[in-house]
């Protein structure tokens, strides 16, 4: 019995609050093993004693068992008073009785050949228990207190439990019987096998619960660990840049402008990882965009003007094409664009907008702010005006702004495009122009040229109607 | 109109709430008047349906399906209460899903107080309010890049060449009256365009709207 003393010494318990497995110092019979395992788990010492006494009609293994635990178990340190037993009379006389009774069965078994037999049918569930032993050591306190909740389930109140444990104690006890058959005819090798395999699928059928209960463990550790490592990707990505600009603004309290810039860089930072082409909450089936594209590259510069001038610039684009020169070239006169209203024109916001529509791309910069006449202007301003047109001029492009004191600035900037980013098929190899094909003189299939090259020219003219 | 605009908050965050009220308390604007606010869909749906406002404010993420189960559960009932969706996601799913789920514009929250006060007393009047990411979203859908299928209902599923000026200009960043002088047309011309986009992409069974109206976002 588990002693209810309210001081109970460290280390003498483990974490589910059962007493360690020790050998009883006072009140011991023998070597107090039998009543250390009682302590242990916590039922009625006699029982202990009759299965060492059963245990002892296999050939003895009851008593080889009692032998092994008195020498490895360690004797009970510092016996608090209130945990000691002194053995009555009567549970002295029982103990011997139970010892001899072990003994005398011992004999018994071994005279009749009985024993050695009953080996065969009791080995594999002692190889069962050792097995059962070791897992149980392995495991950690938290799986051992769960595995004792199942086992409740075992012989639990439900009908089913109770179902499950009778069919599977007859299945041993009818391993049992067919040794005894076996044993008439003797044919004891045969009878033996199908006793044993009778005997685990028992021992199976009881310790079902157990086995539901390790794979389900199985599931649910790997889902934890996917859990665990999302949590740990948000918690980390969260930790490098939410709280370090927020940490940056609270030092930063008193200047607000560069509060609004490092909020803004922050928001824009945020709001890529959320929601942008690779971002955490994008679908894990679309496309990824290419990694230099006019909208990414617009993005990134809408970030750096609002980074260096803290103003807000927000870019609506439509449509898509990969970067070449053109539009590269586009882009730098967008910034410069961005970079002259942010410096010049007053304000909090500047709108961009793109448009990749009929094999022309087109940007427009355009704030709210003092805005100037177009006729009258100083010769600073002059300046990017005509370096933005002599750039979208060089390749191909067009340049209007239009500007009226006090009703701020529009920049318009174009340049053609031959190819487009479809997001649906981003995918798919570019298609080559025809051009490339009839270049190749006479190849030996020259037969199914035509249909090939109507094939080849009806794909290009379809991602050109897509365009 | 004689009355002020009654405006109703839903936001779960009860600090965006409060900064709204006072912000809108601050304009001293005469034309709008906040009249009450909830802090979940289930409170949103109870308060609009036993006093409806005029306008509400509705933020698009919450728990228990967000601005968009609030709209599934009230607009039937009480079509004359007109929802602006207020949000900061820039994500077209988010947007499209609240605009066909019946609200009539999408602001974000970074607007001016000024501006959403606008914003409200123009969806009060019957007018859509585009923002201009809405106004990208709504062009790029409407595009001829668009998916596999193909153009089932002329009506609904294509934008007129005006139409689609008018949504330019908007996501180029003008007011309505800056789009009504730049096109040589009213501004009531502008607000009769603008509904008829809002109404095409609540209604238009395109391939990309639909899409993004079925994709839901986790965050």
């Amino acid at each position: 019995m588990v002693p209810d003393s309210p001081a109970r010494p460290a280390g003498q318990f483990t974490p589910d609050g059962l007493p360690k497995l020790t050998r009883r110092h006072e009140g011991s019979i023998l070597g107090g093993v039998a009543g250390g395992i009682a302590d242990h788990l916590n039922v009625p010492v006699l029982w202990v004693r009759a299965t060492f006494a059963i245990l002892a009609i296999m050939g003895g293994a009851g008593i080889l068992a009692y032998a092994l635990l008195w020498i490895f178990v360690p004797q009970r340190r510092d016996a608090s008073p209130e945990a000691v037993h002194p053995a009555g009379p009567l549970e002295r006389r029982q103990a011997y009785g139970v010892a001899a009774l072990g003994v005398a069965l011992m004999f018994a078994a071994m005279a009749l050949g009985f024993g050695q037999v009953l080996t065969w049918v009791l080995g594999p569930l002692g190889l069962a228990a050792v097995g059962a032993a070791f897992i149980w050591r392995e495991a950690d306190d938290a799986r051992r207190a769960r595995w004792r909740r199942t086992a409740a389930g075992i012989v639990g109140p439900s009908t089913g439990s109770w179902w499950r444990l009778i069919g599977g104690c007859l299945l041993v006890i009818g391993g049992l019987s067919v040794f005894a058959i076996g044993q008439l005819d003797f044919t004891a090798v045969r009878s033996a096998l199908i006793a044993v395999v009778l005997t685990l699928v028992g021992v199976a059928i009881i310790t079902i619960p157990w086995w539901l209960r390790l794979v389900r463990d199985l599931g649910d550790e790997r889902r934890g660990r996917v859990q665990e490592r999302e949590r740990a990707e948000i918690a980390a990505h969260l930790h490098d840049s939410v709280l370090q600009t927020l940490a940056l603004i609270q030092r930063q309290a008193g200047d607000s402008r560069e509060v609004q810039r490092l909020a803004r860089s922050q928001e824009r930072q945020l709001r890529t990882w959320l929601y942008g082409p690779a971002g955490y909450a994008s679908a894990g089936d679309a496309p990824a965009a290419p990694s230099s594209s006019l909208a990414v590259s617009l993005a990134e510069t809408a970030g750096e003007v609002e980074d260096t001038y803290a103003i807000s610039v927000t870019p609506v684009i439509v449509g898509d094409v990969p970067m070449d020169q053109h539009v590269a070239a586009l882009v730098a006169a967008a910034r410069e664009a961005m970079v002259n209203a942010a410096k010049h024109a007053q304000v909090a916001e500047i709108s961009v907008y793109a448009e990749v529509e009929d094999g022309t791309v087109s940007v427009f910069v355009r704030d709210r702010g003092v805005g100037f006449d177009l006729g009258a202007v100083g010769p600073d301003r002059r300046g990017v005006a005509d370096s933005i047109r002599r750039r979208m001029e060089r390749h191909g492009g067009t340049s209007k702004i239009r500007s009226q004191p006090g009703e701020g600035t529009e920049v318009e900037l174009t340049v053609p495009v031959t190819a487009t980013v479809d997001p649906a098929s981003a995918t798919e190899p570019v298609v080559e122009p025809p051009v490339a094909e009839s270049s190749v003189p006479d190849t030996p299939a020259a037969e199914t040229a035509p249909g090939a090259d109507a094939g080849t020219v009806r794909a290009h003219a379809d991602s050109k109607g897509r365009s | 109109m004689s009355h002020p605009v009654k405006i109703f908050l839903v936001d779960d965050h009860a600090l965006f709430r409060t900064g709204v009220k006072a912000e809108l308390a601050g304009l001293d604007d005469d034309r709008i008047e906040v009249v009450g606010e909830a802090g979940s869909v289930g409170e949103a749906v109870v308060r609009i349906s036993s006093e409806p406002p005029d306008v509400v404010l509705l933020d698009v993420h919450m728990p228990d399906g967000g601005g968009r189960a609030v709209l599934e559960q009230v607009h039937a009932a009480l079509p004359d209460v007109v929802f602006l969706a207020l949000s900061v996601s820039d994500a077209a799913e988010d947007v499209i899903a609240v605009i066909r789920a019946g609200a009539r514009g999408y602001v974000t929250k970074t607007i001016s107080g000024r501006e959403l006060a606008d914003a409200v007393v123009r969806v009060a009047a019957g007018d859509a309010v585009f923002s201009p990411r809405l106004a990208g979203f709504v062009l790029d859908a409407f595009s001829d890049r668009g998916g596999p299928a193909p153009v089932a209902d002329p009506e609904l599923d294509l934008l007129s060449p005006r139409e689609r000026e008018v949504l330019k200009l908007l996501a180029r960043g003008y007011a309505y009256k800056e789009i009504a002088s730049q096109l040589f047309i009213s501004i009531k011309t502008v607000e009769t365009h603008v509904s008829s986009v809002l109404r095409k992409t609540q209604k238009s069974n395109r391939y990309e709207l639909s899409r993004w109206a079925s994709d839901r976002r986790l965050v």
